[in-house]
């Protein structure tokens, strides 16, 4: 049977070549991710190794990846002392850190753009757990006194600027921005990446004066062990010294929990990149099983004789399977090869955004090697199955016969699991609809598989009307030959059907994230049109902090009634994470109106809280209750002072609380946004005039108004939206070549009919676009089917989570009818090939073939 | 060795002018030593309004005969002459429009479009010109081929014998120069292929359609006016107003004793 099994394989080249181009996109997709984040992780994993310490000692809980908010608090300088009486210590060093520091380029833009941090510190001398100091000067001298920086080498090249020259920086503190003169370059541990982050060395005594009130404090001590020192006996040693408070780990603890962190975090691209690489399996599935299903019918007659000659259906069956195994096997060789350039592309992609992965290698671990291959081999063989085993349902005595078919599903069949799915879809939505948080979302995304696998399955019954009803548009614009592609279409309708459900779960995908993003903008244009009041607002175009200084200095300006600062910070409540917004609860009255459904927003002081409607039901809070909020530095208790309402506002967080609060919970103030009012009188014109003179040097915040500030807002969405499409867009790459591959076989197997069609006058022209007309009508059923559940899902799902600052619901008709016109003509692209290869037939041949 | 030239002078009957001709076609496939000589300098005329049956033992070269006046294939030397056309040098567009315009097919297998109804497939060829046929005509065709209660059947639920009569009105309606017809009763029963031979014959006496048939059958090609013999791809004989009786005597002399030389009966004229 292996003979019979390769010599189909060779005899169907192209064919099976076109599946296994699904499976080489899917598992592109799939080793790419993984081999890009372990290359990123690799990078990463590179500066923590060469930064950590033998012993390291922060502040208790502090460090923490995902933590949203500047941690405040320090470690005395005189610590350091005591740990240097330890006999175990050869060297002790104390590191005062902060972030949100970003060196100004030469030509006035930002270095590294927005996104990787711009830490600065003091240099010790310490050395990393390597043995190797942490930097090491490439050129001029470490700063010695106030007025001098050194960059790291990359954040220098970078912005244009040589030893001796002045730099710009933008700073978290006061004054926002500062000049300094530019003393030495240095290196970064032993490879030299820092992922994109810039690096600024300050003095210690003046990194102390300008970010922590000129207090001998730092935020880090590290420490080498002395020679037959274990790191172990040092910690132990320096646990018994440092005051409460403060944690001390060993290096490795240390660097393996902030790999952890790391990991974490990268966890989360590699996933959100999988499920991508999901959707174009499954799109890869439908085009799988629509090939070996058609290639199966085609070989009914040789299937029967194979039969007849005594193969048993087993053997018949698994010569089918053994056939995709093959197919899984070469797509997914291919397959990871392409992932490799792929990773190396998106390497090179981040490096033009900032990200920049240095030297990090790209590394092809063994466990992407078994997942690709388990991942394409198992998924092909899954998608051949059930051809497989209808063909070894053939009977032996279809061999006699000249029009031998293999037994099909019944439609009828079909219609009713399909139906049944859908039913049991909607059900699933409707008791997630009962339940809150993620359970409901989890119901509505299980209801909303059930559906798509549902009308898939019933596709070929209800297909059949939107191709009756395109036909006799056909008929009226191309007469015959669109009458012949109408019925073509209308014949095989599981092949139609599993063609046009590949592309239909690409667009109810797209559409589904459409509604979701116009809706998410008209809620922006809403909340910000119905609730701020004030004229004006600072902010960062993604969301980093900047210094509060500004608030101060924009204040002083002539005709600014008031300045209302947001800041933004999250905290453990339980388990899980609260999102918490804090401002100045007497100033907030004059930027933004915020209906206070229950208590008063006077009430709010440092140790309450107001909370939003749909958190406080969802966890069971009332006005007057406690609740404990854990920062970093520790917990905090709060009373509920009132509530506030979950969708349509400015203020869309778990909680809000006062400046003070937060600074109290041990959070560092810096800004997130000001919302500006200016004095009735005052032209709006001179008012921005004296603000954009205020942020000249900064390039990280912007002045605008209401309109520029929802423009940005809505830009961001936008940006969001192009990244989802062109991820889904692999999707919809792999369902056009399934309406290839579909057509392509249609047209080996019509050759006799288009021979006849030929014979009797039908010219190439003609017969090209009749395929195309047919192409054109798979792929239209698949986009309107796509668009139809897209539409309802992005209704369903908009609905379920208005609560979260979605509450107005838009659908763009406009871009939905463009994407029904674009996939048409993606089925006029999908037919090029076939239409060619039917269009070169030899008519006799053609005609007289069996 | 000097080249035999077997071909049959147009016996022209008054007011019969031909509607195909083929002079002196030669068709070769292959090279070198695989070279296979199909059809060796033939040349013959197909009258209008006449009914004539091509006959030869398998490897004749009879439908690569007709396939040559068909404009399915074309000859490797040559002239094909349809109508008023002639065939050399005519591209791919050229030749469809002709097949289109002057040429009506019945195939063995009938060969017709499954997904169109019997009405449909009757229209086809008129409608790939975008062209619909007298109504009367139409009536004319279908009444003659007798498939009135069956027009919007699909091929699939018609007969063997129903089908090619589908094919046969579908060959019929655009009143083609010529109609050919390959084996059009080779997959039928007896009777169903006594049906379709009538309808032709009927064709040919009422509507002075000129048919061309490939045939292997005596019974067959004894419905028409005239058959041409071929064999080893050149014209050996012909006979007029044949019986099957003396067809199939000809026919077993032609496979038991081919002819090394033209057969005395056919004039050979001077080239």
């Amino acid at each position: 049977m292996w003979t019979v099994t390769l010599r189909n394989l060779l005899a169907r080249k192209i064919r099976l070549a076109l599946s296994a181009f699904a499976i080489v996109l899917g598992v592109a997709f799939v080793a790419g991710s993984f081999i890009f984040t372990d290359s990123l992780g690799n990078a990463f994993d590179g500066i923590v190794g060469g930064t950590t310490a033998d012993v390291e000692i922060i502040p208790k809980g502090a460090g923490e990846v995902d933590q949203f908010g500047i941690d405040a608090r320090t470690i005395p300088a005189s610590v350091v002392d005591d740990l240097r009486k330890l006999p175990g210590a050869a060297k002790v060093s104390g590191t005062a850190q902060v972030q949100g520091v970003y060196v100004i380029g030469k030509d006035g833009k930002l270095v590294g753009g927005n996104g990787p941090p711009g830490l600065a510190l003091n240099y010790g001398g310490m050395t990393s757990i390597n043995g190797d100091p942490i930097l090491t000067l490439a050129d001029g001298a470490l700063p010695t006194g106030p007025g001098q920086v050194a960059l790291d080498v990359a954040a220098a090249d970078k912005a244009g600027y040589l030893v001796g020259d002045q730099v710009t920086l933008v700073t978290p503190g006061d004054p926002p921005t500062m000049k300094a003169e530019l003393v030495g370059l240095v290196n970064f541990g032993s490879e030299g990446g820092l992922v994109g982050a810039t690096l600024t060395i300050f003095d210690e005594q003046w990194i102390q004066d300008l970010f922590f009130e000129g207090r001998d404090v730092y935020t880090s001590i590290s420490m080498t062990t002395a020679d037959g020192v274990s790191q172990t006996e040092l910690r132990d040693a320096a646990r018994t010294v440092v005051p409460a408070g403060v944690e001390v780990s060993t290096g490795d603890d240390f660097a393996a929990k902030t790999k952890q962190g790391i990991a974490k975090i990268l966890g989360f691209i590699n996933t959100f990149l999988l499920v991508f690489a999901a959707v174009a399996m499954v799109v890869g599935t439908f085009l799988i099983v629509n090939t070996f299903g058609i290639l199966v019918a085609q070989r009914s007659r040789e299937l029967a004789l194979l039969r007849a000659l005594g193969a048993s259906r087993r053997q018949v069956n698994r010569s089918v399977l053994a056939e995709a195994f093959v197919v899984g096997l070469l797509g997914s060789t291919i397959g990871i090869g392409l992932g490799y350039v792929l990773a190396i592309g998106l390497k090179a992609l981040f490096g033009v955004i900032g990200l920049d992965l240095g030297a990090a290698g790209m590394e092809l671990q063994l466990r992407t090697v078994v997942v690709s291959y388990v991942v394409g081999v198992v998924v092909t063989m899954l998608a051949a199955y059930l051809p497989a085993r209808r063909a070894g349902r053939v009977p032996p005595i279809e061999a006699m016969n000249e029009h031998a078919a293999v037994p099909e599903s019944s439609l009828r069949r079909r219609l009713l699991t399909g139906g049944g799915l859908v039913v049991a879809g909607v059900a699933l939505m409707g008791v997630g609809f009962t339940q809150d948080g993620n359970t409901s979302l989890s119901l509505i995304g299980a209801g909303m598989l059930a559906i798509l696998v549902g009308v898939s399955l019933a596709a070929a019954v209800i297909g059949r009307p939107v191709i009756s009803g395109l036909g006799a548009v056909y008929r009226r614009t191309s007469g015959t030959v669109g009458v012949l592609a109408t019925e073509n279409s209308l014949r095989n309708p599981r092949r139609t059907a599993a063609t046009a459900s590949a592309l239909m779960v690409g667009l109810t995908l797209v559409t589904l994230m459409s509604i979701l993003g116009q809706s998410a903008k008209a809620s922006t244009d809403k909340a910000i049109e119905e609730s701020l009041t004030a004229e004006l607002v600072v902010s960062n175009a993604t969301g980093q902090f900047f210094s509060p200084a500004y608030a101060r200095e924009i204040r002083q300006v002539d005709g600014v009634a008031s300045v209302l600062p947001i800041r933004v910070a999250n905290a453990k409540l339980g388990d899980s994470t609260a999102y918490l917004e804090a401002t100045d609860p007497r100033a907030l009255g004059s930027a933004i109106r915020l209906p206070v459904i229950a208590g008063a927003l006077g009430s709010l002081t440092d140790d309450t809280v107001l909370i939003r409607e749909s958190t406080a039901s969802s966890r069971h809070l009332a006005v007057g209750d406690q609740v404990t909020l854990t920062f970093p530095a520790g917990p905090r208790k709060f009373t509920i002072a009132g509530i506030y309402p979950s969708a349509g506002g400015a203020i869309n967080n778990d909680f809000l609380m006062t400046l003070g609060g937060l600074t109290k919970s041990g959070i560092q103030p810096q800004d997130s946004l000001l919302f500006i009012t200016k004095d009735p009188g005052a032209s709006e014109a001179t008012v921005r005039a004296a603000i954009d003179k205020i942020l000249a040097d900064n390039p990280t915040v912007t002045l605008k108004n209401q309109r520029e500030f929802a423009d940005e807002q809505k830009g961001l969405i936008d940006t969001f939206l192009y990244i989802i499409y062109a991820l889904l867009g692999l999707a919809v790459v792999i369902a056009v070549l399934g309406i290839t591959n579909t057509l392509a076989l249609s047209v080996i197997e019509r050759t006799r009919e288009i021979g006849l069609l030929r014979a009797v006058g039908m010219g190439r022209r003609q017969l090209r676009s009749m395929i195309r007309l047919e192409s054109t009508a798979i792929a239209v059923l698949g986009a309107l089917l796509g668009v139809a559940l897209g539409i309802v899902f992005g209704v369903v799902l908009q609905r379920a989570i208005a609560e979260q600052g979605i509450d107005v619901l838009a659908i763009p008709w406009v871009r939905l009818a463009v994407f029904v016109v674009l996939a048409a003509g993606i089925g006029v692209l999908a037919a090029v090939f076939p239409a060619r290869r039917a269009a070169r037939l030899d008519v006799l041949k053609a005609i007289t073939t069996e | 060795m000097p080249a035999t030239t077997a071909s049959v002078p147009s016996e022209v009957r008054p007011g019969r002018r031909p509607a195909a001709r083929a002079v002196g076609i030669t068709r070769t496939y292959g090279a070198g030593s695989a070279l296979v000589t199909a059809l060796d300098n033939v040349s013959v005329d197909f009258l209008a309004g006449e009914f004539t049956a091509v006959m030869g033992p398998s490897g004749s070269g009879k439908s690569t005969l007709m396939h040559c006046m068909a404009a399915l294939d074309a000859p490797t030397s040559g002239h094909v002459v349809l109508g008023d056309v002639t065939l050399d040098g005519l591209d791919d567009k050229a030749l469809t429009k002709l097949r289109r315009d002057k040429v009506g097919f019945v195939f063995q297998a009938y060969n017709l479009v499954p997904t169109l109804t019997a009405q449909e497939n009757v229209e086809l060829p008129m409608s790939i010109a975008g062209r619909r046929a007298e109504p009367s005509w139409f009536d004319t065709v279908i009444s003659a081929v007798g498939l009135g209660d069956r027009l919007k059947h699909r091929p699939t639920e018609l007969s063997g014998g129903q089908q090619q009569r589908v094919a046969a009105g579908r060959a019929l309606l655009s009143r083609p120069e010529v109609v050919f017809a390959d084996e059009p009763t080779g997959n039928l029963d007896s009777s169903a292929g006594a049906e379709i031979l009538r309808f032709l014959r009927r064709s040919v006496d009422e509507f002075g359609q000129t048919i061309v048939m490939v045939t292997h059958d005596p019974v067959a090609a004894a419905y028409t006016d005239r058959v041409v013999f071929l064999a080893d791809g050149r014209i050996v004989d012909e006979m007029r107003d044949p019986t099957s009786q003396r067809v199939l005597e000809k026919m077993s002399q032609l496979s038991e004793h081919p002819p090394a030389q033209p057969a005395p009966p056919v004039p050979t004229p001077e080239d």
